[in-house]
């Protein structure tokens, strides 16, 4: 029932010439989804992937366990002095993210260009 | 279709993960079928999969075998949806999550379920059963009087 996850990385370039890896998620971001969020993540080298950028744009599926995860990701980041923002989130959880104080930690953006404008 | 204040649909899901998409589908369903909006709708599939989900982990212990029963009914200006289990109920009252306290490793990642479901819906109830042969539920309802506000 639960449907396969996947995440891709690309190097993306921000609007004042930072690199900027961005982990792209698909299907379901769920409570067994821990090697694609915090897996992925974990696999960056931190001296050299300083700023992150998660896109949501495809996940079709989201609950609590997967946002327990993105949190573990942040809590990680800020340990390592990384800058991490959002991307891609469906109005719902938008307001969701920013229920659970996620913004806080995270900016989130509408999509990938605005979020490449700001960091 | 003509929609009937009193309809009722029951759903049975094994405590499975994934399962609560069932659930979540159904709800989102009848509420379309109501005149919900599609954000209201957004808020009570969240809403629904977090109580199913709840129900499968604690109230079940994840035993496949025990079925979770989703009740969904729909009355006049709202839809009542009730998820029940074989545990001995959740404890209440809710706590928001404390963002901080998750970052700095205080407080685990997990376990906003529940403030999520009392966030989203107009009125969420944790009644606590005996596990055999009184189930616990969780009874969830909107309102259509939300939607102006």
């Amino acid at each position: 029932m639960q449907t396969a996850n996947k995440v891709s990385q690309q190097q993306l370039t921000g609007a004042t010439g930072q690199q900027i890896t961005c982990l792209r998620f698909t299907g379901d971001i769920s409570s067994v989804s821990r090697d694609a969020v915090v897996g992925t993540y974990q696999a960056l080298d931190k001296a050299s992937h300083k700023r992150i950028l998660l896109d949501f744009k495809g996940v079709e599926y989201l609950n609590s366990s997967g946002i327990a995860l993105v949190i573990q990701v942040l809590m990680e980041a800020s340990k390592a002095g990384q800058t991490v923002v959002i991307c891609g989130l469906t109005p719902h959880f938008t307001k969701v993210f920013t229920m659970v104080g996620i913004t806080k930690y995270a900016a989130l953006y509408s999509d990938e260009a605005a979020a490449l404008s700001a960091l | 279709m003509t929609v009937t204040s009193g309809s009722k649909v029951e759903v049975r899901l094994p405590s499975r993960l994934g399962f609560e998409k069932v659930a979540m589908s159904t709800a989102a369903g009848m509420a379309k079928l109501m005149g919900f909006s599609q954000d209201r709708i957004e808020d009570l599939k969240t809403a629904v999969a977090e109580a199913c989900i709840n129900a499968m982990e604690h109230g079940n212990q994840m035993n496949a075998s025990i079925p979770v029963s989703v009740v969904l009914s729909m009355k006049p200006d709202e839809l009542e949806v009730k998820v029940m289990d074989n545990g001995t109920g959740m404890e209440t009252p809710v706590a928001a999550p404390d963002i901080d306290r998750k970052m700095s490793g205080e407080e685990e990642a997990r376990g906003m379920g529940m403030f999520l479901i009392q966030a989203l819906v107009d009125e969420a109830e944790w009644v606590s059963g005996t596990g055999t042969d009184e189930q616990s539920f969780v009874r969830l309802v909107i309102r259509m009087n939300k939607e102006s506000e």
